[in-house]
Formats: C-alpha cells, sequence, structure tokens
C-alpha cells in the first residue's frame, strides 16, 4: 500500500516535472537579491528585457538590503542589490571586489493612513519626534503648527518601520541621525536599529501593507509603494527650510550636487542635499557585481543587462516612481562596466 | 443520582460545544478562502508566470510545479528515514538507544522550520553557492521525519501484541511478522500520519525562504532556484498590491483544494480496517 | 525472540536497516546542535549567560540579548494552550463518544484538514480578520500583538490534540467502557473514569506535539504579532518570538556577532525545545503506557 501510493506520487510528479517547459531548458537563468526598494521596476526591467532578448532570464527577489549583501558576500547570488552602500568591512567579506552600479535613483516618504487622507506637511524635528516616540498623537503641537487648516485626530500614532535588514531604513536613519543629534545618539543609522517605538513590516511591501491596513499609522516606503498603493504621503522640510514633495525631478535635484565630486565606487550618500528644491530622502539605489565573474556567460548576459538599464531601462523609471540617473552618472558607470572582466 | 445525570448532560454539551467552534472555525476558513479565492481562479493562474511587480495579472505556474517537485524530494528523504525509524521505535526500541532516538525524533518536531532552513542553508546552499530545489527540499525532508517517526511508531504500537504473537506462534520470522501483519492492521493510521506529514509539509513557507529562494520564471531541474505556493502567498499576502492579494486567495484555494484531494482519496482508496478487542 | 531467529539474515538485515535510519535522526540532531553551537559561539563568547537576560537587540551599537523572543515565545504559546487544550479534547470527546459514527468519521476527517491548512494562510485570515477584530475591541489602536499571535496559534494546534486524541479515544479497548457501565457509571462518568486514564499516554502525547508546533511556528506569529522586540506586561502590546526573529532578520545580517547573535536564538529555542520535550517524556514514564 505504501509503495503503491509512492508510485502513484512519483508517477504525477514525474508528468508535471517532465511537463515543464522543455524548450526553455536550455536557457539562462540569472539570480540576483536584494533591495525591495527597487523591486518594482527591477521585475520590469526583467520583464521588458526578456521579452527582447529571449535566451536569458533574470530572477530578482526582494529579500531586503541586507539580504542583498549578505549573499553576494557568500557567492550564492549572481548579482545583489542594495540602497546602503556596502561598508569598507563588509567589502573586505566578500569573495572579491565588489563593484557598486547604480541603477536608479529614488526617495523614501513618509506614509500614513489617517482619514480623509490629507496632505501632511512634516518638519525635520517633528519626523524625528515621531519615530523617537516623543511625539505621541497625530494632533501634537508640532504637527499642528505646519499643518494649521487641518484638523488632525487625537488619536495616537502607530508607527511602522522594517522588522529586516533594510536599505530604505539606513536611508530614512541616515536622514534621521543628520538632522536630529538625539536621533543620532540614541539610535543611530544602519539597515537594522533599535527602534524606539513602533511595529515591524517586511520589506517595503510590509510596511506599505501594514500602513494600509493600520488607521493612524505611519511608515516610510519607496516613493513608488506609496504610489502604486493610493497611500497619502507628506512632505518632508529639506535643508533650506522648503517643504518639498517627491518627485522624479526633486529626487534628481538631490543627486546634482553630488555630481561634481561623485567618488570612483559611486558609493556616496544624497540625503539631506543642499538645493532649494531638493528632496531630503533621496538616494541612488545600486547594483553590486563582482569584478571578476566566474561564468563567462552569465557575466556577459549581465555585462549586456547592464548596459541596456544605462540605456533604454532609464525610460521606465520616472512612470514607477523613480528618477532617472543623470546623463553624466551613465557616462562614469559605462566607463566602470568596461571593468568587468570575465574569464 | 439525578446531579450524575445533569453533570452527564452538561458535560456532552460543553463537548458538543467545543466541536461546534472548531467545525465552525473551519468553515469559516475554508468559507473565507473559498470566497476570495473563487474570483481570482482562472485559467491564467494555472498557466502564466507572474507579472512585474504592481501589474494587475498573470498566475502562479511556475509556483504549482515547484511546490510540487519539493514535496516530492521531501517525501523521498522524509518518509523512509521516518518510518524504518518508527518501525524501530515500535518493535525494537525499547531501551536507552530506543529512548534515545524518540527523544530526538521529538526534538526535531520542535525545530522551527526557519531553523531547519538556515541548517539546509549552510549544508547545501553556501557549498553549492546557490539556491536550490534541493536545498528546499532537504528541509523540507528533515521536517517530515518527526511525524513520520512518531505517527508510525504510534499506531504501530496501538496494534496489540496478541497479533504479533500469532505470527510467531505460527514460525513467521519477525522481519515477515512486522512487514505482512503488523503494519497492514496499522496502515490506516500509518497512512494518516504520512497524509497529514504532507500536509503540514506543503504549507511551509519558513524553511523555503533561503533554501530554495523564489522564482519569478521557470526552475529547470533541481539546481535552481524554485517558486513554491506557500512563498508565493507569503509574498503577496503581506504586499500592499490588491491583485497580488487575491492571487494568494487563489492560491491558498488551490493548495487546499489540492490537499483536499489528497486526503479524501486516500480515505476513499482503503479498506476501512479498525483493531477492536 | 525464539533463538533461531537471532541468526536469520532477513530479520538481522531489516533490524540493521532500522538501525540505521535511527542512528540517523540521532545523527542529524546532533549535527543541527553542533552547527547551531558552533556558530553562535561568538555571541556567547561577547556576551556570555547574561545574552539570556538581556533585553536588549540593537544592532547598530551590536549589542543583543534573547530575552524579548524567550518571553513572547513562550506567552503566545501558553496562550495557544489555554485555549486549544479545552477547546480540542473537548471536540475530540464529543467525536469519539456522543457523535453517531457517520457524523463522527465526517467531522474527524474535517479536523483533520483543520491542520493541512498551511500556516500562512492563517497568517492571511490572522491579518485580514483577526488583527482588525481585536482593533474593533478597542483595547489597542493597531491589533497586532501577543495575544493576537496565542489565538491563531490556537487555532492551528486544536487539530492537532484533536485528531490524535480521537484516534487514541477510538482505540480504547472495548472492555474498559463497559467495565465501567457494569458498576453503574454515566456515559461521562465512563469517559472521565476509565477511557480517559487508558488514552492518558496518547492524550498527552497529542498535547505535546501541539505544543512543540506552537513553539516553533514562524509564519502565521510574524504577520500577526508586531515583530517588537520588547517585553510588557499587556499581551496586547506588540512582541517578538524567536522564531519570528529568525525568519524576518536571518538572510540579513551582516557582520559576524550580528548572526551569531541571531542562531544563538536558534540554540536557545532548540534549548526550549528539548526541555518541553523533557518533561513530556517524563510525563509519559510517570504516566506508564498501556499497551
Amino acid at each position: 500500500m505504501l509503495s503503491q501510493k509512492k508510485f502513484l506520487t512519483a508517477a504525477v510528479a514525474g508528468l508535471l516535472v517532465a511537463g515543464s517547459p522543455a524548450w526553455a531548458a536550455k536557457m539562462l537563468l540569472v539570480n540576483g537579491a536584494g533591495a525591495t526598494f527597487p523591486y518594482p521596476i527591477y521585475s520590469k526591467w526583467f520583464s521588458e528585457y526578456a521579452k527582447q532578448n529571449n535566451s536569458v532570464n533574470f530572477n530578482y527577489q526582494s529579500i531586503g538590503s541586507g539580504g542583498g549583501v549578505r549573499q553576494i558576500q557568500a557567492g550564492t547570488v549572481d548579482f545583489g542589490a542594495t540602497d546602503a552602500p556596502m561598508t569598507d568591512d563588509e567589502m573586505q567579506k566578500a569573495a572579491g571586489k565588489v563593484l557598486h552600479i547604480p541603477s536608479v535613483m529614488g526617495g523614501v516618504v513618509p506614509v500614513y493612513n489617517l482619514s480623509g487622507s490629507p496632505k501632511l506637511k512634516f518638519t525635520q524635528a517633528a519626523l524625528a519626534g515621531i519615530f523617537l516616540g516623543r511625539i505621541k498623537n497625530w494632533n501634537d503641537a508640532a504637527l499642528v503648527k505646519e499643518n494649521p487648516g487641518l484638523s488632525l485626530p487625537g488619536d495616537p500614532i502607530v508607527v511602522v518601520h522594517r522588522s529586516d535588514g533594510s536599505g530604505t531604513t539606513f536611508v530614512f536613519t541616515d536622514f534621521l541621525a543628520k538632522v536630529s543629534l538625539e536621533w543620532k545618539g540614541r539610535v543611530g543609522a544602519g539597515k537594522s536599529v533599535n527602534w524606539p517605538v513602533g511595529l515591524g513590516g517586511k520589506g517595503n511591501e510590509g510596511v506599505a501593507g501594514l500602513v494600509k491596513q493600520t488607521p493612524n499609522s505611519i511608515g516610510y516606503v519607496e516613493l513608488g509603494y506609496a504610489t502604486n498603493n493610493n497611500l497619502p504621503f507628506g512632505q518632508v522640510q529639506n535643508r533650506e527650510g522648503n517643504f518639498v514633495d517627491c518627485n522624479s525631478q526633486t529626487v534628481t535635484n538631490a543627486a546634482a550636487s553630488s555630481l561634481a565630486k561623485m567618488p570612483k565606487d559611486f558609493r556616496v550618500s544624497i540625503v539631506n542635499a543642499p538645493g532649494a528644491n531638493s528632496y531630503p530622502i533621496s538616494t541612488f539605489t545600486w547594483l553590486l557585481i563582482y569584478q571578476s565573474q566566474a561564468d563567462p556567460v552569465k557575466g556577459e548576459a549581465v555585462i549586456a543587462f547592464l548596459k541596456w538599464m544605462l540605456g533604454e531601462g532609464q525610460k521606465y523609471a520616472e512612470p514607477l516612481g523613480y528618477a532617472p540617473l543623470p546623463a553624466e552618472m551613465i557616462q562614469l558607470e559605462e566607463e566602470a562596466i568596461a571593468q568587468i572582466k570575465l574569464p | 443520582m439525578r446531579s450524575r445525570v445533569l453533570i452527564n448532560r452538561i458535560a456532552f454539551g460543553l463537548t458538543a460545544l467545543c466541536a461546534l467552534v472548531t467545525v465552525s472555525a473551519l468553515f469559516f476558513l475554508l468559507g473565507y478562502i473559498a470566497v476570495h479565492g473563487i474570483g481570482a481562479l482562472n485559467w491564467d493562474f494555472f498557466t502564466k508566470l507572474p507579472q512585474p511587480v504592481g501589474e494587475t495579472g498573470g498566475g502562479m505556474a511556475n509556483a504549482i510545479v515547484g511546490t510540487a517537485k519539493l514535496l516530492l524530494l521531501a517525501s523521498a528523504i522524509g518518509i523512509p528515514i521516518g518510518f524504518f525509524g518508527g518501525v524501530y521505535l515500535s518493535e525494537f526500541g525499547h531501551g536507552r538507544l530506543g529512548f534515545a532516538v524518540r527523544y530526538a525524533a521529538d526534538v526535531l518536531n520542535g525545530i522551527p522550520s526557519i531553523v531547519m532552513g538556515i541548517f539546509a542553508y549552510v549544508l547545501i546552499v553556501l557549498p553549492m553557492k546557490g539556491f536550490s530545489t534541493l536545498a528546499g527540499g532537504f528541509a523540507l525532508g528533515m521536517m517530515m521525519i518527526p511525524i513520520a517517526v512518531r505517527s508510525t511508531e504510534e499506531f504501530l504500537k496501538l496494534v496489540p501484541d496478541s497479533v504479533r504473537e500469532a505470527a510467531y506462534a505460527l514460525g513467521v520470522h519477525q522481519w515477515k511478522t512486522i512487514l505482512f501483519v503488523v503494519i497492514p492492521a496499522a496502515m490506516r493510521g500509518l497512512l494518516t500520519g504520512v497524509l497529514l506529514d504532507l500536509a503540514r509539509v506543503a504549507g511551509e513557507t519558513a524553511p523555503l525562504l533561503f533554501t530554495a529562494l523564489n522564482n519569478r520564471v521557470w526552475s529547470h531541474g533541481w539546481t535552481e532556484p524554485t517558486s513554491s505556493l506557500p512563498v508565493m502567498i507569503y509574498t503577496y499576502a503581506i504586499a500592499p498590491y490588491d491583485d497580488w492579494h487575491r492571487q494568494a486567495w487563489a492560491a491558498a484555494l488551490v493548495l487546499m483544494l489540492l490537499v483536499l484531494a489528497v486526503n479524501g482519496g486516500v480515505r476513499l482508496i482503503l479498506p476501512k480496517r479498525r483493531i477492536v478487542l | 525472540m525464539p533463538r533461531s531467529s537471532c541468526l536469520n539474515w532477513g530479520d538481522r538485515l531489516f533490524r540493521w536497516t532500522c538501525l540505521g535510519f535511527s542512528l540517523l535522526i540521532l545523527g542529524l540532531v546532533a549535527g543541527l546542535a553542533g552547527e547551531l553551537a558552533w556558530n553562535s559561539r561568538l555571541a556567547f563568547r561577547a556576551f556570555g549567560p547574561s545574552f539570556l537576560w538581556t533585553q536588549t537587540w540593537d544592532p547598530v551599537a551590536e549589542h543583543f540579548g534573547a530575552l524579548p523572543f524567550i518571553y513572547g515565545t513562550l506567552v503566545t504559546s501558553a496562550i495557544a494552550l489555554v485555549i486549544a487544550i479545552p477547546l480540542g479534547l473537548g471536540t475530540a470527546i464529543f467525536l469519539a463518544e456522543l457523535a453517531p459514527p457517520r457524523l463522527s468519521e465526517t467531522v474527524g476527517f474535517l479536523v483533520e484538514l483543520l491542520a493541512a491548512v498551511p500556516s500562512v494562510i492563517y497568517g492571511l485570515v490572522g491579518v485580514f480578520v483577526l488583527v482588525p477584530a481585536v482593533r474593533q475591541t478597542g483595547l489597542t489602536p493597531h491589533g497586532v500583538g501577543l495575544l493576537t499571535a496565542g489565538i491563531i496559534l490556537a487555532v492551528m494546534i486544536v487539530p492537532f490534540i484533536t485528531t490524535v486524541s480521537r484516534e487514541v479515544l477510538l482505540t480504547v479497548p472495548r472492555s474498559q467502557r463497559e467495565a465501567a457501565l457494569a458498576i453503574g457509571a454515566t456515559h461521562w462518568e465512563t469517559v472521565w473514569t476509565a477511557i480517559l486514564p487508558y488514552a492518558r499516554s496518547g492524550i498527552a502525547g497529542s498535547i505535546f506535539l501541539a505544543l512543540a508546533r506552537a513553539l516553533g511556528e514562524t509564519m502565521a506569529v510574524t504577520m500577526v504579532v508586531g515583530n517588537r522586540p520588547e517585553i510588557h506586561a499587556s499581551v496586547l502590546e506588540p512582541g517578538y518570538t524567536m522564531a519570528a526573529v529568525l525568519a524576518n532578520e536571518f538572510t540579513e545580517a551582516t557582520g559576524d556577532l550580528y548572526l551569531h547573535s541571531l542562531i544563538g536564538i536558534g540554540l536557545v529555542l532548540f534549548g526550549i525545545t528539548i526541555l518541553v520535550n523533557g518533561l513530556a517524556r517524563l510525563m509519559l514514564l510517570k504516566l506508564g503506557h498501556s499497551r
């Protein structure tokens, strides 16, 4: 009886396995994992690229920037992705030299769930205060001051943060650390921090999901997640004191000042950048690729994709809530890509 | 006398209430999944690959095949080990070694699925330098062992010694007694155990998170990352996209119908033989 | 065993095969324990045993302590058992004793089905139904927390208790039942005094099986527990369990101390499981096996 059942199971599964598209058996699969921040645009890119080039498939998994860094260090994926550039320590631990290739830019916005979906303005101090747990209710004086016309409820603020190791967290906490001494001393910046208050959601998706479902909550996500899910997001005060909306233009403005002294390895933070109309929580997001590729076929496929990404790929950025790379960057990156060595 | 009858009635009334609550929970669950899942079930769901993030449409064809492959591998690993372990414990293991093995199986049972995933990651993913169906199948197989051991042992133990002794008295060797007399007597229970085992493991997500990872496209052979229904459900469930929620419910429905079919099918095929004294 | 079968190759081969697989099980557990211990040594070297009762979990300052997770795991499991044992046992008694055979079969099958529901689906329904429901009670603004996780766990482990207990109750020999009835016991008294004690070890086994499941449950819990490494007196506050933190932070822990601390938590969970199982074994030895 037992052997009969096993035979049946084997037969059925065998049919299923055999039934997998056999013609695709020769197709190359390139695996990558990392940041959830650019996941929507990466998945769009890979889908469009596959239409034009059906000999290779890219499989990208959004497990968080920390995961992207860890897995590329271990060599279990062909490329990683992160919005927090690898530290020198982290680069030491990798099996070889890792190149940071900026793929696109984006901004982190404060999303919230309030009845009426008002458009709120957040000062730098207010954001820090909310996430520190000092500002506990929506109708706190600090929030009302900048948002006089709106009647904010007296309900407690439910803070939502990331539960996984996140580049988005890094960018957001980097910003908070730069604008709030208390935040810097008490919490600091990093992919995973000791949050003073709040619930944890997994990935940009998890935070957006939690905020969407929890009334009176506030969280931080990449712009695309806010717009694609009709989540209201607030304007943030920048270095010059202006309240700026996050969009492709304001993010690009934030990058402008860093172009002059762009480091060779592209590891730079554009958080709290100067500029009257710069969005203060902007960032590049990077693909992590080993300079010396182990597999010639995969290496070539990756290089070909990178070139496409810097060219045609950039036009998909804005509709999805990201900002395309400035032309100067693209030039520099093409030079960097030329350094990738195939065996 | 009257108070004893009253207690009798109240006690059984309470148990009936318990049964009602349990069954209601089940119907609520099934109903909720059915209502939300049916709408999203269409031909695309079974035949198409996932669409880019944020876009509606697409399906989970790769996840369905992936789950089948993972379960096949897991059974191949978990059932033999668990079954023979259970036979050992029931028929031979009455000493200290038996105690140790029983204990080990219980420990294995209590290990969170995520720790199995870590073990498989360290043992298979790191040396192989890649996520794969193999690693996922191994993690799931390890999880099948303890339940297989325990249920095999429990149901073999329920077969009374008199049955064994009858066979010995007729001169049948021990191994033949076990294989052809004791095991068939406990077959219904054993199969229930195997099915519950498969059912539990079919929906496991955590051990797959960093062994089989996930795959937005087809996975070929056993050494590539693969999509699977439970991982897709989790990924889609915690995301904010409504279309993904719909697909998650559909996948949940499919997974459940699959398990229902397996459970129900075995009940039909197997003749009912219960030992009654 | 008659002496002649000691020389029987068939018996020997069979016995060796079974023994081999059993030793493999021991080997796997030992290997697992070894891996966990080896890969968490840095954490214990850095923090010592205070790792177990430190409350901080700070990846930036690299200061880690496992207490919030231990607390969360124990509390959610306790809540789950408190709900699931009476519910599950009550259902099993009803199915085994009161329900007509056809109803018992059907409902028994349906309860098995409950066990078949994958944990993510419990999580799914938890997120969309239970969390808002808890929020509606007005006791908490967010709805996630230890209590919510405990309730979900209870629903998940009831079928384990019911299914196994029902099977065990059904195989209690008629003689036990008849003996009690013969001296004038009511049906319930028969169950309470003659049947349940006979089935004690099976029922206890089912409860510990259920507990083991509750301790290690990851997905459904991480979707509703709030993912917050803090200890509060109220079970309505968000919390964190050992399994949930592993799921969320393992793939990402850069930094050896961080990774070793996480695996240290895995080791602690492993340790708690051994403790629970030890108690289970002790209980079963005391109650005695009835064959």
